[in-house]
């Protein structure tokens, strides 16, 4: 299959990348791992009139701590996130989402920065972010500006990011002992996107109170979704099997999944409380050690 | 508007004009001639298309041409030098880890990195490293053992081919 003809542009700094977004307007389009936006311009459900390739902006990619924020580079592929051992060490979550995205040809060139920009419910990384409240900074001409990841996701593969804007950084906050994350989703294969998935974090402190819940769900809404109602039903309150079971109901009621080849609305929904209770539990094994 | 690219495939340098919409692997398949590289579903699931672009494995049907300017490809018609099996090959020959053949140039490819990041896989990771590639004929434990069989040999561990095993 061939995409329909659209120019290409390869420019080496941010600014002039910047600069043609603000050229060509609406009509172009960032190519980053190129993933998610090559296979549709394949099937012509994407025809952009023209790509700006920013893989050779130096700079982009790296995985680092830094005044308390873990900062991970747009353009750091799937495979650097899923080997990092900065990332294995201090968040464990990396290494289970990245390891079910797609397969290891494709996070060879996948990009943490477009799996969150394409702003497509079914990707792994956004559930992931709104547990771990991450901010997105976007670089535009008048410089840097941070978006919380709740505002990130505005509609169906679409995100805050104004069209000559590229999202440059993701930054997570760096969560205190008795902490713990996980995430995991139901695949019909390996590489399919979720049937269901659910990321969490909790900190759990010394009388085994949850004083911090952030979670994430994939693919059973329009949006990414973060399961608030679950999130206030676990703080400050202790983890047990009832309180636990309640906050997956709540989560399996409050996302909007659709019917399709992976399975009816009642068994994404059914399936949304079976992931949650299951990854609530192995947070806590995480925290506890 | 075409572009000029300049890149090295099997080690020999091509400077050449693309249409930005070209797909590698059709640049590779059509332009150089080079048909070991397969197309099966042109939709980045099969991994027959597997190269390796500056010793990553990937995808050549999910890759613009224009985006190897300046990288170093490796097809499966260079793994081999001088006419002799490489131990990848060999390994696939000695333990019937090809039935059609149709997976087996992006099998290889895959293997190739798989190897040179973990020399001493398990066969547990083997499986999880080739699960972007498909066989239609369902080889995999053949194929499985074909890597084990060039992973050995890489390390100078001695090797014996096997008898085939048809599930």
């Amino acid at each position: 299959m061939i995409a329909a003809s659209f120019e290409y542009d390869a420019p080496s700094t941010l600014e002039d990348a910047i600069g043609l977004l603000r050229q060509y307007g609406d009509g172009a389009k960032i190519l980053s791992g190129g993933h998610s936006l090559l296979p549709m311009m394949k099937f012509r459900f994407a025809s952009p009139e023209r790509l700006i390739d920013i893989n050779g902006i130096p700079g982009l990619s790296y995985v680092k701590e830094e005044g308390g924020l873990l900062k991970i580079g747009a353009l750091t592929r799937e495979a650097e996130i899923e080997h990092s051992e900065l990332l294995k060490k201090k968040f464990p979550i990396f290494g289970d989402v990245t390891k079910l995205i797609a397969d290891p040809q494709v996070r060879n060139r996948g990009t943490i920065g477009g799996n969150l920009a394409h702003g497509d419910s079914a990707n792994d990384h956004p559930a992931v972010m709104l547990a771990l409240r991450a901010t997105v900074i976007a670089t535009g001409s008048g410089g840097q500006r941070s978006i919380p990841i709740d505002d990130f996701f505005t509609g169906i593969f679409t995100t805050a990011l104004d069209h000559a804007e590229i999202l440059t950084e993701i930054q997570i906050p760096i969560p205190p002992k008795g902490t713990g994350s996980t995430y995991h989703k139901l695949e019909r294969k390996v590489g399919d996107y979720a049937t269901a998935g659910v990321a969490v974090q909790l900190t759990i402190n010394d009388k085994s109170i949850c004083t911090a819940i952030g979670i994430g769900l994939t693919n059973v809404n329009p949006t990414p979704l973060r399961a608030e109602r679950s999130e206030k039903w676990l703080l400050n309150k202790q983890l047990t099997d009832e309180n636990i079971a309640a906050a997956a109901k709540m989560a399996s009621e409050d996302c909007s999944p659709s019917e399709d080849l992976r399975g009816s609305e009642e068994y994404k929904r059914a399936m949304v409380a079976v992931l949650m209770k299951r990854m609530i539990k192995k947070a806590i094994e995480r925290a506890n050690n | 508007m075409n572009k000029q690219i300049t890149l090295t495939v099997n080690g020999a340098q091509h400077k050449m004009e693309v249409e930005p919409r070209t797909l590698l692997v059709h640049l590779i398949r059509e332009t150089l001639n080079l048909t070991g590289t397969h197309i099966g579903c042109d939709t980045t699931t099969c991994g027959a298309c597997t190269i390796l672009m500056d010793g990553k494995s990937v995808k050549s049907c999910t890759i613009l041409a224009v985006q190897a300017n300046g990288k170093s490809i490796i097809t499966i018609e260079g793994v081999s030098t001088e006419g002799a099996m490489n131990p990848l090959q060999e390994g696939f020959k000695e333990n019937h880890g090809l039935h059609c053949g149709f997976c087996t140039p992006g099998m290889i490819m895959r293997a190739t990195e798989l190897l040179a990041d973990n020399p001493n896989p398990t066969e547990e990771e083997i499986r999880w490293g080739i699960s972007g590639n498909l066989c239609r004929c369902t080889g995999y434990n053949n194929i499985v053992k074909a890597i084990l069989y060039a992973s050995a040999k890489m390390r100078g561990v001695p090797t014996a081919s096997t008898e085939p095993e048809f599930v």
